[in-house]
């Protein structure tokens, strides 16, 4: 069998949607965050797969950028989640609902 | 050399937000430095830059692009930065903000807003978008200690970085369409499909939308909003909700008017009801709240309805009546939240309603310049925002969205009953004694009473700035 | 020349300086300075607008048009909008009312507001004078933003003036009333505005009326007649007509002057004005203006009704306010502009006067309000008395006082124009107008004292905290009052005599100087002064194209709205055969006069048999008539129905909604209908923003799908 870009969307769409299930069902937000991850590197999958497509490199140059991106935003997305765990002693995110309405 | 042209703006504030990092790293424990200033020379260097470049056309590296265009919302963003600035001196040392992280990430994310405006090309315009909100959810938690501040950095960021991951799909997707990120290119590939496009173009299109909508807080995309502006230090509330929507509004209508063009009828149609829901759900939610800065997060919901509809009515009037409503908008709000920032002490600084009780006794000027601003926001003439408003809706009904208008028209007039009631609370009450107003320096007042006069100069003389507009929407679509 | 020197734009900056003041320095200087200083703003302003007038009336009729732009305020592209003001007659009438009324009322003010602290007084002042300001450029404005500008200004300082005792909860809740029905009528304002900007591309009032000449009358419900509908809509918000008059017996809890200036005779007349203003516009919406008439005489009758049993002496004057409006709406609807704006005019004067009279009483009283609680104020008070009285003459219609000939103008108008069952509505509420005023006046000043027993009641309705000790001798209005009420007595009196008839043999000189004004665009060419009486029968001007209502509607101002392609022909020409039509109109113009002195004579009649003559007799009735007495003194229960049928089942499901109530806090109340179906849609969104995240990113998702779905499904 060999692998087509079919699959290799199709795995891009599986991921993103794992993903986005994580997101959705998922309580513990570091668990939440790397879903959110997830979805990006989905993202990437299908950048990478339509580069070789258009038998071009600007797609992967591009999901460089993005890893480079998905790195800061992790930096700092953990900082947030530390900062949030001193003040709340909580991972569950139906814990964090101060503020609401 | 022309490569840096273009970028110039850019080039300026990100030199001034490095010195104000180095400031800070340099800078001995006790000592105090006016670390603002340099961003203020940094940012006023970027409007000089901007005016030497205006009419120049000058292009960077392909994907940047210096037009008219660009430069207004650069000049727009680089004068919320400013405003900003000059509000936060007192309240970084009030509320112990640090001073040096506070200013490098302000400019840093004026940054990222100026590359959004001006970007041609799909990857920058993500890129900036990234650099311009992480430096935003930062901002939001930046008092690391309060439970509030970092509970809506959490939420801006998880759901700011969801939203990417569509919005980076929806990139995917246009790559996959027209084989380049470069908006020229896309919009050539879907001009050729544009008769029968396939279903990458619709989740290119649908998923880029999703992304803005959730910048420019559009329901259902929103619901991040209230939570993060009513979370973060107020200073950083007018900074987001005036410079993020700014440039998510830039980007979106550079995108959405160059590159989908050709299927106008088709985002139009989706767009009016997303901007007639945001309108209704940002009206109707923010009457019934009681804390201030939640309610201008619902009114900036319900602004961000009345730009959508000036994208949507994007006639010659309707686009350069969204750029003069991003101006005269970003005066009034930013106003206002530096209001509330100054009325605010480190004990009482939730902004709630009740905190308005007696202003006018307390603090005359503070109490006028607060309802100089919110009548602005809420349309009334002669303020800039009944000019803004009615440019918009003009523009609608010209264009035929009466429907459009009419729910325009109707959420403005029921809104005006959330800015009345602060202004009712601020000078229909005797509890004097209640309220203890912390001094505050002269640049903030300066701020302030800038704000004001722009406020009311773009209610009575608009013209110069409409057809500043006018001018610059004119050089790329 | 000597007024075109002066110019236009002082008229409303100099009160709008007078605001500045004591807006800014106002707690800081003693109240005689503040009070002084805004009895100057507004008596400048008056200067400088008797100073244009004067030099407009020197020129010769067609050209009887002062224009100033002060500067461009928009101009870009296809949108040219200068802040422009323009005096014509119209203006000079409304001009000249606003700022003589308004400083007699300021003169007023500064006995009446005595008792304020040094702030408040300032404060107060600082309101009135922005008042004046914005309701000059309401009328001085010459296109519809700078109106609107007037429009929106004068709604905001009428707030400011009712809630201005907030400390009172009625004050507060009074105030809010005001501003959710104005603003209903703001928002039909604003659509009718873009929708005249669509239609002619301009928002001028004299361009306007020149496109308006392209345009035949509407026969269906076309777009002129919504677009008028709407500027109708926004009319009755300000000018408390049916359905949105609820706000302004309310208003009432206001100070007493504002009650007189804001809410009898400028503001509340800004409907009217608009709709003169754009007379050519409404002529081409027939259906419309019959809606405008009927919803006048209709207004006019019920609150006249409502009047009859009102015990608040400030009720009855508003429900006199309300009903008097009415009369103004019936005019314009049946095409007598001069008759509604010359009826706006008379009733400026004396209700401007029975409203600062009735606060002489009220400051008097010490604060009581309740005309069960006076009488005998004759002797006590004999200034208020008798200029009291004058107004009230002058308002019951009889001759040859203000009131009749504005309000015989406009019944005979009516009746000419064929609306026979509306000029029976209207002699109807003429003949109540006359029986209530004098059951005012006889309650208050005649029958036996009943107030030296209410002293205990103090002055919380008077708002001021200062509570005089009893005192035997009342006093009567001090001169700062006493003068303004004197002159507004005069002019009362005199204020008609402009407008004598040409059936009395008048010459009618207020209609020869404002008809230009309801038809610019064809001022120069077809206009005659006072020849409007000697028009033929209308129906043979009307294009035969046109419907029966274009021919009802169009005919009371003849000539003026035929269509130009008939006009050149019938204009002149039939002039000799009309004049035997307008011999045989004469002597049934009199006799209809004759009729309605009657009439007001026999309500002064039954007023004084019920009211002065047999008291005894008004409470037999009374109790004979109990069903309808409640009826009317509960206003036709249209307070309670509102609150019945919209604001309790809205409060009730938004109560069981909400997890947890809105605290109502200062401001929140009960009172407005709007806010509660805000509330409840809010009560709907509360459930979904919970706070988690969770929540938050599947609102997210539920958006994606949706938007995807849309294009996908397609």
């Amino acid at each position: 069998m060999t692998i087509t870009p079919g699959h290799w969307l199709a795995l891009s769409a599986a991921l993103f949607t794992i993903g986005l299930i994580g997101v959705l069902v998922r309580r513990n937000l570091i668990i939440i965050f790397m879903a959110i991850e997830l979805m990006l590197n989905a993202g990437n999958i299908a950048l990478v797969t339509f580069s070789n497509l258009h038998q071009q490199v600007s797609g992967q140059v591009f999901a460089l950028f993005v890893i480079a991106v998905a790195a800061a935003e992790a930096a700092v997305g953990l900082g947030i989640v530390l900062a949030l765990y001193r003040n709340k002693e909580t991972v569950n995110i139906d814990e964090i609902t101060v503020m609401r309405w | 050399m022309d490569n840096l042209q273009a970028i110039m703006p850019m080039l300026i504030v990100t030199l001034a937000a490095m010195a104000t990092m180095l400031a800070e790293a340099f800078r001995r424990k006790d000592e105090r430095m006016p670390i603002g200033g340099l961003g203020v020379i940094g940012l006023v260097g970027a409007i000089a830059a901007a005016g030497l470049l205006w009419d120049r056309n000058a292009v960077g590296f392909g994907v940047i692009q210096a037009d008219n265009f660009s430069l207004f919302v650069t000049v727009v963003v680089a004068v919320i930065g400013l405003f900003t600035i000059m509000f936060s001196s007192e309240v970084v040392e009030r509320e112990g903000i640090p001073s040096g992280e506070y200013y490098t990430l302000t400019l840093f994310s004026v940054v990222g807003m100026m590359m959004m405006a001006s970007a041609t090309d799909l990857l920058v315009i993500f890129i900036a978008l990234e650099i311009m909100s992480i430096a935003v959810y930062v901002l939001t938690g930046i008092k690391r200690t309060d439970a509030a501040g970092t509970e809506a950095s959490f939420k801006y960021f998880l759901l700011g970085s969801f939203s990417s991951a569509f919005f980076l799909y929806g990139i995917a997707f246009s790559y996959a369409v027209s084989g380049s990120t470069r908006l020229d290119a896309l919009s050539t590939a879907i001009a050729q499909s544009a008769s029968a496009p396939g279903p990458m173009v619709w989740l290119a299109m649908g998923l880029l939308l999703v992304g803005f909508a959730f910048k420019v807080s559009a329901v259902p995309f929103h619901m991040w909003t209230p939570d993060a502006y009513e979370g973060a230090p107020t200073v950083v509330t007018g900074f987001m909700s005036t410079g993020v929507k700014a440039a998510a509004v830039a980007a979106f209508l550079r995108v959405f008017l160059s590159a989908f063009e050709p299927l106008r009828g088709d985002w139009t149609q989706l767009l009016t009801w997303i901007a007639m829901l945001t309108m209704v759900v940002g009206t109707v939610v923010g009457v019934a709240q009681t804390n201030v800065k939640r309610m201008l997060a619902y009114s900036s919901i319900a602004h961000a309805g009345y730009l959508l509809a000036g994208i949507i009515a994007a006639s010659a009037i309707g686009k350069s009546a969204v750029l003069f409503y991003l101006a005269s908008y970003a005066v009034a709000n930013v106003g206002a939240f530096g209001v509330i920032a100054f009325i605010a002490t480190r004990e009482r600084n939730t902004g709630e309603l009740t905190d308005f009780t007696g202003l006018w006794y307390a603090k005359p000027m503070l109490a006028v310049l607060m309802a100089v601003f919110l009548l602005s926001l809420g349309g009334f003439p002669p303020m800039a925002g009944f000019i803004a408003k009615w440019y918009i809706f003009a523009a609608a009904v010209n264009e035929g969205f009466y429907t459009l208008a009419i729910v325009g028209v109707l959420t403005s007039v029921v809104s005006v009953f959330f800015y009345l009631r602060i202004v009712v609370m601020m000078f229909m009450s005797s509890n004097k004694a209640e309220l203890e107003v912390p001094p505050f320096g002269i640049v903030g007042t300066l701020g302030l009473a800038l704000a004001a006069i722009a406020t009311f100069y773009l209610g009575i003389l608009p013209t110069r700035l409409i057809d500043l507009a006018t001018q610059s929407i004119s050089t790329i679509f | 020349m000597v007024g075109t020197s002066v110019p236009l734009a002082l008229i409303p900056l100099l009160p709008f300086a007078g605001f500045l003041f004591n807006g800014v320095f106002g707690r800081k200087v003693s109240k005689s300075v503040s009070g002084l200083v805004a009895c100057l703003a507004v008596g400048g302003a008056f200067v400088v607008a008797a100073l244009n007038v004067w030099s407009l009336v020197q020129q010769p009729v067609e050209q009887r048009i002062i224009e100033q732009t002060v500067f461009w305020w928009i101009s870009s592209g296809d949108l040219q909008l200068p802040l422009q003001f323009r005096l014509d007659p119209l203006g000079a009438l409304m001009v000249l009312v606003v700022s003589g009324i308004g400083t007699l009322i300021h003169v007023y003010s500064t006995a009446y507001m005595h008792e304020e602290a040094d702030g408040e007084y300032a404060r107060y002042f600082s309101y009135l004078n922005l008042f004046a300001a914005f309701m000059l450029v309401l009328v001085l404005g010459a296109n519809f933003p700078v109106m609107f500008v007037g429009w929106e200004g004068v709604g905001l300082c009428s707030y400011l003036l009712i809630g201005f005792w907030f400390k009172k909860k009625s004050a507060s809740d009074a105030g809010k009333k005001a501003f959710v029905v104005n603003r209903i009528g703001d928002f039909a304002f604003l659509i009718g505005m873009f929708m005249a900007f669509k239609e002619f591309g301009t928002l001028d009032f004299l361009a306007i009326a020149e496109k308006t000449t392209l345009y035949q009358p509407e026969v269906t419900f076309g777009l002129l007649s919504v677009m008028t509908l709407m500027f109708f809509v926004g009319a009755t918000g300000k000018s408390a007509q049916i359905p949105l008059y609820v706000w302004l017996p309310d208003a009432m809890e206001g100070p007493t002057p504002v009650s007189a200036l804001i809410h009898a005779a400028t503001m509340v007349t800004a409907g009217v004005y608009m709709i003169g203003r754009n007379a050519d516009l409404f002529s081409l919406a027939p259906q419309t203006m019959l809606i405008i008439a009927t919803i006048g005489a209709l207004t006019a009758l019920m609150a006249a009704t409502i009047g009859l049993v009102q015990n608040d002496i400030k009720r009855v004057l508003a429900y006199s306010t309300v009903s008097q409006l009415g009369y103004m709406f019936l005019a314009m609807g049946v095409g007598a502009f001069t008759g509604g704006i010359f009826h706006l005019y008379t009733h400026a004067f004396f209700k401007a006067l029975m409203f600062l009279g009735s606060g002489a009483v009220i400051h008097a009283l010490h604060g009581e309000q309740d005309m069960r609680k006076m009488g005998g104020l004759k002797q006590h008070l004999p200034i208020t008395f008798w200029t009291f009285l004058m107004g009230t003459i002058a308002i019951a219609g009889v001759p040859p006082l203000a009131g009749f000939f504005s309000k015989d103008e406009i019944l005979w108008k009516t009746f000419e124009s064929g609306h026979t069952v509306l000029w029976v509505v209207g002699m109807i509420t003429a003949f109540l107008t006359a029986t209530y005023m004098f059951r005012l006046l006889y309650m208050t000043f005649y029958c036996e004292p009943k107030w030296a027993h209410s002293h205990g009641h103090g002055s919380h309705g008077h708002g001021s905290n200062v509570d005089h000790a009893h005192e035997a001798h009342l006093h009567d209005a001090p001169p700062a009052m006493a003068i303004p009420l004197m002159i507004l007595a005069v002019g009362a009196v005199l204020a008609g005599l402009v407008g004598v008839p040409h059936a009395l043999n008048g010459s009618n000189r207020i209609e020869a100087f404002l008809e230009p004004s309801f038809h610019p665009a064809r001022a120069g060419a077809t206009m005659f002064p006072g020849s409007t009486h000697a028009v033929p029968s209308p129906q043979a001007d009307v294009a035969p194209a046109a419907g029966d209502h274009a021919a009802q509607a169009a005919d009371t101002h003849g000539e003026m709205t035929v269509a130009p392609a008939v006009g050149g022909e019938h204009g002149l020409a039939p002039a000799g055969h009309g004049a035997e039509a307008a011999h045989a109109d004469t002597a049934t113009e009199l006799g209809l006069m004759a009729l309605s002195v009657v009439v007001a004579l026999a309500g002064i009649g039954l007023a004084t048999y019920f009211f002065k003559s047999n008291p005894q007799k008004a409470d037999q009735v009374q109790q004979s008539f109990a069903g309808v007495h409640r009826v009317l003194l509960n206003k036709y229960y249209v307070d309670e129905f509102y609150d019945a049928v919209v604001v309790q089942p809205i409060k009730r499901t938004s109560e069981r909604l909400l997890w947890k109530v809105v605290d109502a806090g200062v401001i929140d109340g009960a009172v407005n209908g709007t806010g509660f179906i805000v509330r409840t849609g809010g009560a709907i969104m509360r459930l979904v923003q919970t706070g988690s995240v969770r929540v938050y990113a599947a609102s997210v998702f539920v958006g994606v799908l949706v938007v995807i779905g849309y294009y996908l499904a397609r």
